[in-house]
């Protein structure tokens, strides 16, 4: 099995999502997966380059997988928006040869289309159960965390371009295994692929409110302590938006927000600090 | 009979959508699973399947001035559940970019901001640069208290940088794919 990757990280794991980042690189390391970030990646354009311009939108991707070609390995994509638009680049660039020729002359740089491009869920999906279950600290097993799994919009649709682990598209299970594997107790819900609003966390917030207040009810209904994430926009608009969401709905809501790393992370025994866990607008740090 | 005020198709319309987004969309035979599972539907002024109805029928103003298109959060359901393959996500982002070129005022005027506030950013940065998007936000759209607080929040527990990551050679990379692509889009 590969155990060397090329690393996109992508903007928000540098700066609002950067505990995904933290925690992704520590639970690699103890997995013995080696990370070698992709030297001056740039933005992937994301929804702001797809609304406006197709060309710019496939160009941005397919620059920083150019890059990965020189590094002969296979791409690591942890944020769920970048590896939608790096996987929907790919597919274009397969299936309409007059766009791969303007944007190959838009980059500048050749391009044989022949890198693979993962998220790490499929990474730590494929490894062997015990392996993942051999890396957990002794006494955590103990007190096994409720947990909701929430993989979003982008990971899985639309499937026919994204094949995002040979999962179901409507009712994927790559994170619910892995979390599972790890120890967690996963709870079955309605709520798995739902939209948090996306983007629109700085534009229409109040469609960003209306969409993760179901969420949030909905894994509060079935009992959940807490929900994984698997991307830097579904983690900012649930975690970042509970007060707002409480004032607007009168509710309650303190469900704590995790990257699915974080929880991998705190399984195998890193601290809460080093993990990004107290980094989180709603209250995460759990008794350990 | 008089067509004063009759709603009058532009047939050129639905060619131009055929054509731009390399599919045929007259294939949607109106079952509105699409509609059914927007989670923006209810924020829209016309759900999903009417408004492909309303390029079929070549309605170019309403379609061009809709929220709908706007209010599409690309979530990819629509794409994911039509059983004829509509790429209908797609189709979404292409009537944008058609009432943009038009220079059609877009209705939900936040959200077309919000896109050319972060091109700009990325453009000049090559990362966007998240402090600085929301600072050329503010002063395009005079809100300077939304979210003050939990933008505040947010600084305390070290989630916003404050420096932006500079790079020459990154930011050149991107100034020469956006300009070499908007170059390469005029003369197709």
């Amino acid at each position: 099995m590969n155990t060397s990757y090329a690393y996109y990280p992508g903007c928000s794991l540098h700066s609002t999502g950067s505990e995904y980042d933290k925690s992704f690189k520590l639970v690699a390391r103890k997995l013995g997966i080696e990370l070698e970030e992709v030297p001056g990646w740039i933005c992937c354009g994301t929804s702001p380059a797809h609304s406006s311009s197709h060309l710019l939108s496939i160009a941005l991707p397919i620059k920083n997988l150019s890059i990965v070609e020189s590094m002969d390995k296979e791409v690591v994509v942890p944020c769920a928006a970048c590896y939608s638009r790096f996987k929907f680049a790919v597919y274009e660039m397969n299936h309409d040869t007059k766009l791969a020729e303007d944007v190959k002359e838009v980059i500048g740089s050749s391009f044989q289309n022949k890198v693979n491009v993962l998220h790490p869920l499929e990474i730590f999906a494929q490894m062997p159960s015990a392996k993942l279950k051999t890396s957990i600290k002794e006494n955590y097993k103990n007190k096994p965390l409720k947990v909701v799994c929430y993989y979003g919009c982008l990971l899985t649709r639309p499937p026919k371009i994204m094949r995002f682990g040979q999962d179901d598209p409507e009712y994927p299970m790559t994170m619910d295994k892995v979390l599972g594997d790890v120890g967690y107790e996963i709870l079955d819900w309605s709520y798995k692929t739902d939209c948090c609003g996306a983007s629109f966390a700085l534009s229409e917030t109040d469609a960003v409110l209306t969409l993760t207040q179901k969420i949030l009810k909905n894994a509060q209904e079935v009992g959940a302590d807490a929900i994984a994430v698997a991307c830097p926009l579904c983690h900012a608009n649930l975690d970042t938006r509970q007060t707002d969401i409480n004032a607007k709905y009168n509710t309650t809501y303190n469900i704590p927000i995790y990257y699915f790393t974080q929880l991998m992370g705190l399984a195998f025994g890193f601290n809460q600090k080093e993990l990004g866990i107290t980094k989180h607008l709603t209250p995460a740090t759990v008794a350990v | 009979m008089s067509t004063q005020n009759a709603v009058m198709p532009d047939a050129k319309f639905l060619k131009e959508m055929n054509d731009k987004i390399k599919m045929n969309v007259n294939l949607c035979y109106q079952c509105r699973k699409c509609s059914a599972g927007c989670p923006m539907s209810y924020a829209m002024d016309y759900t999903p399947a009417q408004l492909i109805h309303a390029i079929r029928l070549g309605l170019k103003d309403l379609v061009l001035n809709s929220k709908t298109i706007w209010l599409c959060s690309s979530c990819q359901t629509c794409t994911t559940r039509c059983p004829q393959e509509v790429e209908i996500a797609k189709v979404m982002d292409t009537v944008k970019m058609i009432a943009v070129a038009e220079g059609i005022k877009p209705p939900v005027s936040s959200v077309h901001t919000f896109n050319k506030a972060a091109l700009r950013n990325i453009k000049w940065f090559g990362r966007m640069y998240e402090l600085g998007m929301i600072g050329d936000l503010k002063l395009r759209t005079f809100e300077f208290f939304k979210d003050m607080g939990l933008g505040m929040k947010m600084f305390l527990k070290g989630k916003l940088k404050i420096i932006p990551s500079i790079s020459p050679g990154r930011t050149l990379t991107t100034w020469k794919i956006f300009s070499r692509s908007a170059k390469k889009e005029k003369s197709n």
